[in-house]
C-alpha cells in the first residue's frame, strides 16, 4: 500500500516542519521524534521518504553511488547504467546485530564457493537516504555507538576477518520514540539535529478529522490518495525550490549574534547547538521563501534546534520546551 | 468447515445457554474472524488451560502461525536456509513468519521483549492483512503486554474471570461470516467515527489508533448483524471490546437528573456542534456505560500496574540476567544456525566437522578434494552470559534522637547484603542525610573492606534535608544506570523533611521539592522502597512512597538482619 500522503497528516505542524527542513538541507543532521503512541510519527517518517524526488544512483551499487567512480572498490559492479530510485529509507530494527548494521562477510558465498567477500549492510542501503529508528530509546548500547560515529564521519569501516572495507554512509538519521519507556543518553541526543515532541491532539474536532482521514486512506484508498496528490506535489516543488534556493540564502552578523546569545543564554554545551540553530533558520528562509535569514527564523527554530541539547534539571517540571520559550523571550524580544 | 458445522449445536449434545459474557467471548471471536485486517489483533489474557483452550480451538480454522517472545530474527523476516543451500550448494531461502499475510500467535506475550514488540507493531502496521493473537498469560501484577502491541491489537478478552462450568463450545459459523465480509466494505463509518473518537477521548485514551480499531470493530459488527450501517448497539460492542481495556479513567457516572451539575456548564457552542454531530441524539453516556461494565472490577488498576512496570522494566535500557550470542562471560559452544544474531564458533565448527571428512569423501567422490567438507549439523554458534549489575543504594535518615541507632543498623544491613554480595552480583551504595545536606558517604561498590572502613564513626544528629537526599539518591541511581547497572533505592527515614535544596530551614519548600524530586525518580522507573522506621506509620511518608511509585514498609524496630532480609524479599533478591 502506497504510504500515507504527507500532506494529509492533520496538525503536528512542528514535526512536519522539522521533517521538511532535513529534507531541505541534510546536514542538518536527523530529526529526533519523541512521544505518544499512535501520534503518526512512523507514518510522517514514510510519508516523508514517499514525498522526496526520486535519486539517480548506479543500478548495481550496493550504497547508492550517484556516479561510477563513487562506488566501493569491493562492490565489484557488473552494471553502471544510473537509475533513478526512491529516496531510500532504511528501518533500523531494534535487537539489530552489528553485522546487519555494518555488514560483514558474505557467509553465503564462504560456505557455498568458499570466497571472501563482503555483504553490504544496513548503513550502506540508507546512503543517501533516510535511516529511521523506531523506539530508538530501546535500541542497544553498542548499536548506538557504532552509529554515533558513522554519523559523524560519513563513512562506514569495516576491518574484520581479514577485510578492510569503508564505503560512504551519509544519511539523515530519525529516530522515534516513547519517553515513557526509557530516554535517550545525552551523547545521541546530541547528535540528531532537531528534536520535536508530539503530542496526541487534545481537540475533539482535530482527532476526529484525524481518524476520518485515516479512515478514508485504509477504505477509499485510491481516492484518497488522488485527492492529495496534488498537494503533495505542491509540497514536493516548495523543497526543491528551497533546495535550490539554500546556498543564496544570507545569513548577517545580527542573525549569527543572535544564535549565538541563545545558545548562551540556554546553557547548550558545545557549539552544535549554535551551528545547528543557524542552519536550521536558513533552510527555514529558503522553505519560506526569504532571501535573508530573519529573527523570526530564528525564533521558529530554536526550540526544534535546541530542546534536547540543554542539561537536565529534575526540579524543573516544566520540561525544556518552556525553559526553551522563557530563554527566546528574553533575549530576542 | 461444512455448514453442517453451524447447525450440530442444536443436534449434537446439549449444551447449556452460553452466559451473556461468555456470550461476548463468541462475539468478538466472530468479529475478529471477519475482519481480522482491520482489527489487527487480539489480546487474550488468560491462563493456559482449558477455558482458553475452548478460543483457541475456535480460532484454529484461521490457522495461526505460532510465534514465541525469544523466535529469532531469521525465523520472523527469513533468511538464508543453511541447510537446504549447504546441500544444493546454490542460495536457498526460506520466507519468515511475516512475510505472508495471515494470523501470527504470540505464546506467553507478557515476557515479549521490547525489541520483538516494536517489530511485531511495525509489521502490523505496515503489512496489510496481517494479524496478532498476543496469548497474555501473566500470572503476576505488574506483567503484562507491551504497549507497543497493546495499542495495537484492537479487540481485548480477559478468559480469566470465567469459570469451565459457565463456558460452552464456540463454533464459528464460516458461511455467515463470509456473508459478513462481503458486507463489511459497504458500511460507510458514518456517524459512529466521531462518536467513538470521542468516547475514546473521554475515557482518556491518547492514542488514535484506538477509535480507529473500535471503528473497526464497530464496522464488523454491524456486518455481522446483517446492518447496512453502523447503529448504537454496534457502537456499544465496540466499546466493550476495543476501548474498554485502554481506558485511563472511567469518568463518573452522571449525577441523577434533578441536582445541578457541579462543574460550570460546558460552551454553549461545544454543546452545539455536538449536536450537530450526533443527529442519533443519544448520550456518549451509554457508550461509556459499555466500557464501565465491560471491565470486571480491578481490572483496569491491574492493567494500569501491569503498564507502569513494563515501562520502569524498559527504562534501564540495559536488560537484567541474560543469555547473550554477542558478549558476556563465554559458555559452551552449542549447535545452532548462524543467524542474524549469532557468531559462528569457527574452532568449534572445524573440530565438529573434521573426524567425518574422509567418510563425507567416499560418500561424495565428487567434492572438490580441496574443501572442507562441512555439513549443517557441524555449525556451532558462540553463546555467553551477560548480566547486569544490581546496585542497591541505602538512603538513611541520621537525623533526631534515634539516628545512631537507625544508621547502626542500616550498616549491619549494608555489611550483612554486601557480604552475600559474591554470589548475587549486587553492588550497594549508602547516602546519608543530616544537618543542611545529603552525602554519598559510600559510592557504589562491592568491597566489603571499603565499606567497613568508611562507615565506621558517621556521624547522627540535627534537621532532616530529605529534599537533598533524593536528589543525591537519584543521581547516585542515573549514574550507576550509565554504568549499565539496575538501580533500586531503598530510604529509611522516620519523619519529614525540613530542609530545603537551599539549605534554609523551610518545611513547605522542603515538602514541595521532596514531592518534586520523588516523582522524579518515579519518572525514570527506578525501583524503590521507602522504609518507615518510626514507632507509628506517618501519612507524609505514606504519601511520599506514592508519589516514587515506592513500596512502602513500616519497620518500627528494624534490625539488620530483618532489615536486609526484608530488602532481599522485596528486591526479589
Amino acid at each position: 500500500m502506497t504510504p500515507f500522503p504527507f500532506a494529509a497528516i492533520v496538525g503536528q505542524d512542528e514535526m512536519k516542519t522539522a521533517m521538511i527542513l532535513t529534507a531541505i538541507d541534510p546536514k542538518i543532521g536527523g530529526v529526533l521524534v519523541f512521544g505518544d503512541r499512535g501520534t503518526g510519527k512512523s507514518t510522517a517518517v514514510r510519508a516523508l521518504a514517499a514525498l522526496l524526488p526520486p535519486i539517480e544512483a548506479v543500478a548495481g551499487c550496493p550504497c547508492n553511488s550517484a556516479t561510477p567512480e563513487d562506488c566501493p572498490d569491493w562492490a565489484e559492479i557488473s552494471d553502471t547504467s544510473i537509475t533513478t530510485r526512491p529516496t531510500p529509507v532504511v528501518d533500523l530494527p531494534l535487537g539489530v546485530t552489528e553485522d546487519r548494521v555494518t555488514g560483514a562477510l558474505d557467509i553465503e558465498r564462504a560456505l557455498t564457493r568458499g570466497e571472501k567477500a563482503f555483504e553490504a549492510g544496513l548503513l550502506a542501503r540508507a546512503n543517501r537516504g533516510y535511516l529511521y529508528i523506531d523506539e530508538v530509546n530501546l535500541l542497544e548500547d553498542h548499536i548506538v555507538d557504532l552509529l554515533l560515529d558513522v554519523a559523524q564521519t560519513g563513512s562506514n569501516v569495516v576491518e574484520r576477518e581479514g577485510m578492510s572495507i569503508r564505503h560512504e554512509a551519509r544519511f539523515v538519521l530519525v529516530g522515534s520514540g516513547n519517553p515513557e519507556e526509557g530516554e535517550l543518553r545525552p551523547q545521541l541526543l546530541d547528535r540528531f539535529g532537531l528534536s520535536v515532541e508530539v503530542r496526541s491532539p487534545d481537540d475533539i474536532d482535530t482527532r476526529i478529522e484525524v481518524i476520518r482521514r485515516r479512515d478514508a486512506y485504509e477504505n477509499e484508498h485510491a481516492a484518497f490518495m488522488e485527492y492529495w496528490r496534488p498537494q503533495d506535489a505542491e509540497l514536493r516543488e516548495r523543497i526543491l525550490a528551497a533546495r535550490a534556493a539554500l546556498p543564496s540564502v544570507s545569513s548577517s552578523n545580527v542573525a549569527l549574534h543572535d544564535c549565538a546569545s541563545v545558545c548562551l543564554a540556554l546553557g547548550s554545551d558545545g557549539l552544535r547547538g549554535e551551528l545547528t540553530l543557524l542552519r536550521t533558520a536558513r533552510a527555514l528562509a529558503a522553505y519560506n521563501g526569504a532571501k535573508e535569514v530573519t529573527r523570526d527564523h530564528i525564533r521558529e527554530s530554536a526550540p526544534m534546534a535546541l530542546r534536547h541539547r540543554l542539561r537536565r534539571d529534575p526540579l524543573d517540571e516544566a520540561g525544556t520546551t518552556a525553559r526553551v520559550a522563557r530563554q527566546l523571550a528574553e533575549v530576542l524580544p | 468447515m461444512t455448514p453442517f458445522d453451524e447447525s450440530s449445536g442444536q443436534s449434537g449434545r446439549p449444551e447449556p445457554p452460553a452466559s451473556a459474557p461468555w456470550a461476548q467471548v463468541g462475539l468478538a471471536l466472530t468479529l475478529f474472524a471477519i475482519d481480522p485486517a482491520g482489527l489487527r489483533g487480539l489480546w487474550l489474557r488468560a491462563r493456559a488451560g482449558p477455558v482458553r483452550d475452548r478460543v483457541l480451538t475456535a480460532l484454529a480454522p484461521l490457522a495461526p502461525r505460532k510465534l514465541h517472545p525469544f523466535v529469532s530474527d531469521e525465523a520472523l523476516t527469513g533468511g538464508m536456509d543453511l541447510s537446504a543451500t549447504l546441500t544444493s550448494d546454490t542460495m536457498q531461502r526460506h520466507a519468515g513468519l511475516l512475510a505472508y499475510p495471515g494470523t501470527l500467535a504470540l505464546s506467553m506475550a507478557e515476557r515479549c521483549p521490547p525489541g520483538l514488540a516494536v517489530r511485531l507493531g511495525q509489521a502490523l502496521d505496515q503489512r496489510p492483512g496481517l494479524s496478532l493473537i498476543a496469548l497474555d498469560e501473566a500470572a503476576e501484577e505488574g506483567e503484562g503486554l507491551p504497549s507497543a502491541l497493546a495499542d495495537r491489537l484492537g479487540l481485548f478478552l480477559d478468559l480469566d474471570q470465567f469459570a469451565w462450568g459457565e463456558t460452552t463450545e464456540i463454533r464459528l459459523q464460516h458461511r455467515l461470516i463470509a456473508m459478513a465480509q462481503a458486507r463489511l466494505r459497504h458500511i460507510a463509518a458514518g456517524e459512529a467515527l466521531p462518536r467513538l473518537t470521542r468516547v475514546a477521548q473521554e475515557l482518556g485514551i491518547d492514542s488514535l489508533r484506538a477509535p480507529l480499531l473500535a471503528l473497526a470493530c464497530a464496522r464488523a459488527q454491524a456486518a455481522w448483524r446483517g446492518g447496512e450501517r453502523i447503529e448504537e448497539a454496534d457502537m456499544e460492542v465496540a466499546v466493550a471490546l476495543t476501548l474498554a481495556q485502554r481506558a485511563t479513567r472511567i469518568p463518573e457516572e452522571a449525577p441523577p437528573p434533578g441536582e445541578p451539575p457541579e462543574d460550570p456548564p460546558p460552551d454553549p457552542r461545544e454543546q452545539e456542534s455536538d449536536r450537530e454531530n450526533s443527529p442519533l441524539d443519544l448520550p456518549d453516556e451509554m457508550l461509556v456505560e459499555a466500557a464501565r461494565t465491560a471491565l470486571p472490577p480491578g481490572l483496569l488498576a491491574q492493567l494500569q500496574t501491569a503498564r507502569a512496570a513494563r515501562a520502569s522494566r524498559g527504562a534501564s535500557g540495559a536488560g537484567a540476567a541474560r543469555k547473550s550470542m554477542r558478549r558476556g562471560r563465554p559458555m559452551p559452544a552449542r549447535t545452532g544456525k548462524p543467524g542474524t544474531s549469532a557468531r559462528v564458533d569457527v574452532i568449534a565448527t572445524l573440530r565438529q566437522a573434521a573426524p567425518w571428512q574422509k567418510l563425507r569423501r567416499a560418500m561424495l567422490p565428487a567434492a572438490n578434494p580441496d574443501r572442507l567438507l562441512l555439513m549443517p549439523s557441524d555449525i556451532r554458534i558462540k553463546r555467553y552470559q551477560d548480566q547486569t549489575d544490581r546496585v542497591l543504594i541505602f538512603v538513611v535518615d541520621a537525623s533526631g534522637s534515634a539516628a545512631l541507632a537507625r544508621l547502626a543498623e542500616a550498616k549491619g544491613a549494608v555489611e550483612l547484603m554486601l557480604a552475600e554480595a559474591y554470589s548475587k552480583r549486587d553492588h550497594v551504595a549508602l547516602v546519608t542525610f543530616r544537618g543542611e545536606k545529603a552525602d554519598l558517604s559510600l559510592p557504589p561498590t562491592r568491597s566489603l573492606v571499603q565499606t567497613k572502613r568508611r562507615l565506621a564513626g558517621l556521624p547522627g544528629g540535627g534537621a532532616t534535608p530529605l529534599p537533598s537526599a533524593l536528589q543525591v539518591a537519584l543521581a547516585t541511581a542515573e549514574l550507576a544506570r550509565g554504568h549499565g547497572m539496575t538501580p533500586t533505592l531503598a530510604l529509611l527515614t522516620d519523619g519529614r523533611g525540613n530542609i530545603a535544596l537551599d539549605r534554609s530551614a523551610n518545611r513547605a519548600q522542603a515538602t514541595q521539592e521532596s514531592a518534586q524530586l520523588a516523582r522524579a525518580i518515579a519518572g525514570k522507573g527506578i525501583a524503590s522502597l521507602v522504609i518507615d522506621t518510626s514507632l507509628r506509620p506517618k501519612p507524609p511518608l505514606a504519601e511520599l512512597a506514592t508519589q516514587m511509585n515506592a513500596t512502602l514498609i513500616a519497620l518500627p524496630r528494624a534490625d539488620a538482619r530483618t532489615l536486609s532480609a526484608t530488602l532481599r524479599t522485596a528486591i526479589g533478591g
